[in-house]
């Protein structure tokens, strides 16, 4: 558990094993590819990479048109333009025709850091997974945004695969199986479902642990597929417990809290809270700063938790 | 406007102190974007102490020009400018990106005195200039309103929607400004998304071009503040300049782009920067009022 690496370092290293492994996989990036990665995997195969300049509807159009003949395409970018600038083609253009459009933006959420509010994308998750046909993936360490990335190659059609510039810990092995749909049981408990993705997954780790002192067991899923998301894991889980903690580094509107309470409403309905960015955009900070300032931690976690239990007597 | 010798030397001054600040704040910061602030510091020095009128002390007056920064992430140039005007207390350019600052990594309307709106995303300024525009002239303003995007910027279709918009509706009070440093993120933009001719896009588009080195002030002076040879017309003045500028080991480095220098690299740049003003003939920092008692800049006269 002691290495830490980010997500996003995944990506450039993940296409070269592909490409490397004969698979028809390129990227478009938007002059973000240090940041994101991708220059790793067009150094290595130049003539599969391409660099839109800073256009992100371009990268997508571009992406889409790659698609259509016939190649894997991974798009970079940062979240917040990946998805926010270029919606209505990656709607109407990738999703409306199930292109096999890989989007794998980075720097999402809070802990972007300094750059502020404008950078630091929290409702991408929410954007992404009301697209038909769209697979949203949040991998919590670097062995879960490998295989992710591996994941979103070999199965035809539109994903989002959302990638973080903060180190997070690793917490997988290498016999990790990334399964679409499959949620991970990462400790079992009896007295509340704590449900997390990404870096979130850390910190309900970590109030799991502060939890256990006081003798609440709790129970920890790592939700790294948000659509199609793992109902039965995760209804099975909340009858156990009976309350469920949703918590993710998001917008409380729209991302893991709704997809997590629309499945609990429809199948186990229980006692429900959500920990994430409750409805604000960030600010300029240091990425452990703002995780305390917006209520992120393992100890905010662990706090709504015990007010849920004490509210479910 | 052709302003005197002392105007043109008094915001060359200005300018050089502005890149000490950017360098300052940027180090104390740990993060940010040196490259595109240095570039355009005579730029926006010749905008705020030559050019438009404005005034600090009264950062809503109705008549004040407006400036849209584009380019957000250079936010250090335009926060440079707000304290040496008066907008800000020289105190908040060390709290540049910090939890709670009034300075974020980029520009916020809703947090920093003298900041017209809110930027960050590239490509949406000019759009954003030509709603103002159409603003002022609805209510018989007579104010301007200046523009200033990056050259990697221009990549953006959104640019060219709104390059055309200006022509058409006859926004001859909005003036784009190009800082032309031919370095974006990835590398040089030939490389990464060739630009082809800049300037000849910009007149194809229906735009009066200039063209000025957008180091010197005396060239900047000329090219953005004369009005539009044409009624109807708008201006696009095309900056050449060097990324990087003032700090020779950032000096057209894509790599200085987004980051900070560390204690070393902060020490060196600063010895140059404090050479190059000494050279200007600016006076070192006067400890500042800050926005309230602040008299209006150099150039709100005009
Ligand atoms: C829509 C959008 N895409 C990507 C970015 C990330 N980004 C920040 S600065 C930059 C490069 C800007 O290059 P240029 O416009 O030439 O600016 P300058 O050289 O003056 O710094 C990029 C890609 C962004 N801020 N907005
Ligand atoms: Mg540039």
């Amino acid at each position: 558990m002691s290495e830490k690496r980010a997500t996003r370092e995944a990506f450039g290293a993940t296409l070269i094993e592909l490409a490397g492994e004969g698979l028809d996989v390129v990227a478009v990036d938007a002059d973000l590819s240090g940041s994101t990665t991708t220059a790793k995997f067009g150094a290595a195969y130049p003539e599969r990479f391409f660099n839109v300049g800073i256009a992100e509807q371009n990268m997508i159009g571009t992406a889409a048109g790659l698609a259509v003949g016939g190649k894997i395409p991974f798009t970079g970018s940062f979240a917040v333009f990946a998805t926010g600038r270029a919606y209505d083609q990656v709607r109407n253009t990738v999703c409306y025709s199930g292109l096999n459009v890989k989007l794998a933006p980075t720097h999402s959420g809070i802990t972007v850091g300094p750059d502020g509010g404008s950078h630091q994308m929290l409702e991408d998750i929410a954007l992404m997974r009301v697209l038909p046909g769209m697979r949203v993936l949040v991998p919590a360490d670097f062995t879960a945004a490998k295989a992710a990335i591996r994941l979103a190659a070999i199965t035809p059609g539109p994903f989002y695969i959302r990638l973080g510039r903060a180190s997070v810990p690793v917490i997988y092995g290498d016999d990790y199986v990334f399964e679409l749909g499959r949620a991970t049981v990462l400790r079992e408990g009896v007295h509340v479902t704590l449900a997390a993705c990404g870096v979130m997954v850390e910190q309900a780790l970590a109030a799991a642990a502060e939890l256990e002192l006081e003798g609440i067991h709790a129970e920890v899923l790592d939700v790294s597929t948000i659509k199609p998301l793992d109902v039965e894991t995760i209804a099975a889980s909340a009858r156990k417990t009976g309350a469920v903690v949703a918590c993710e580094e998001h917008s409380i509107y729209g991302g893991l809290g709704s997809a997590v309470a629309e499945a609990l409403g429809e199948n186990a309905p229980v006692p429900f809270a959500r920990v994430g960015v409750r409805d604000v955009f960030g600010t300029s900070g240091e990425p452990a700063e703002l995780m305390a300032h917006f209520g992120l931690t393992g100890a905010d976690i662990a706090a709504t938790a015990r007010d849920l239990l004490i509210r479910r007597r | 406007m052709t302003e005197g010798p002392s105007a043109v030397a008094e915001i060359g001054a200005r300018a050089a102190r502005m890149r000490y600040d950017i360098i300052e704040m940027i180090a104390e910061a740990g993060s940010g974007h040196p490259g595109g602030s240095l570039s355009a510091a005579e730029i926006v020095a010749s905008l705020y102490f030559g050019i438009m009128k404005h005034d600090p002390a009264r950062p809503d007056w109705p008549e004040r020009d407006r400036f849209v920064l584009s380019k957000g992430h250079a936010a250090p140039v335009l926060y440079a400018a707000l304290a040496e005007a008066g907008y800000l207390g020289r105190d908040h350019l060390k709290t540049l990106r910090k939890l709670g600052s009034i300075l974020q990594g980029h520009p916020d309307m809703k947090k920093t005195p003298g900041v017209e709106v809110s930027t960050g995303s590239l490509g949406q300024g000019l759009a954003i200039a030509n709603g103002m525009a159409l603003a002022l002239r609805l209510d018989g303003n007579p104010a301007r309103v200046f523009c200033l995007l990056g050259d990697g910027e221009l990549q953006e279709g959104e640019v060219w929607e709104a390059a055309m918009f200006a022509p058409h509706h006859g926004l001859d009070h909005v003036t784009a400004i190009v800082d032309h440093n031919g370095l974006q993120i990835d590398g040089a933009c030939t490389d990464v998304m060739c630009l082809g001719k800049v300037a000849e896009k910009f007149d194809a588009f229906g735009w009066e071009v200039r063209e000025a080195d957008g180091h010197d002030v005396a060239d900047i002076l000329d090219a953005v503040s004369a009005p539009p040879t044409t009624a109807g017309v708008p201006v696009c003045v095309v900056c050449y300049t060097v990324k990087g500028r003032g700090v020779s080991f950032m000096e057209g480095d894509a790599g200085w782009h987004g980051k900070a220098p560390d204690a070393e690299q902060t020490t060196a740049a600063l010895g140059e920067l404090a050479a190059a003003m000494e050279a200007a003939g600016a006076m070192p920092h006067a400890p500042h009022a800050g926005a309230g008692d602040a008299s209006p800049a150099e150039g709100s006269a005009s």
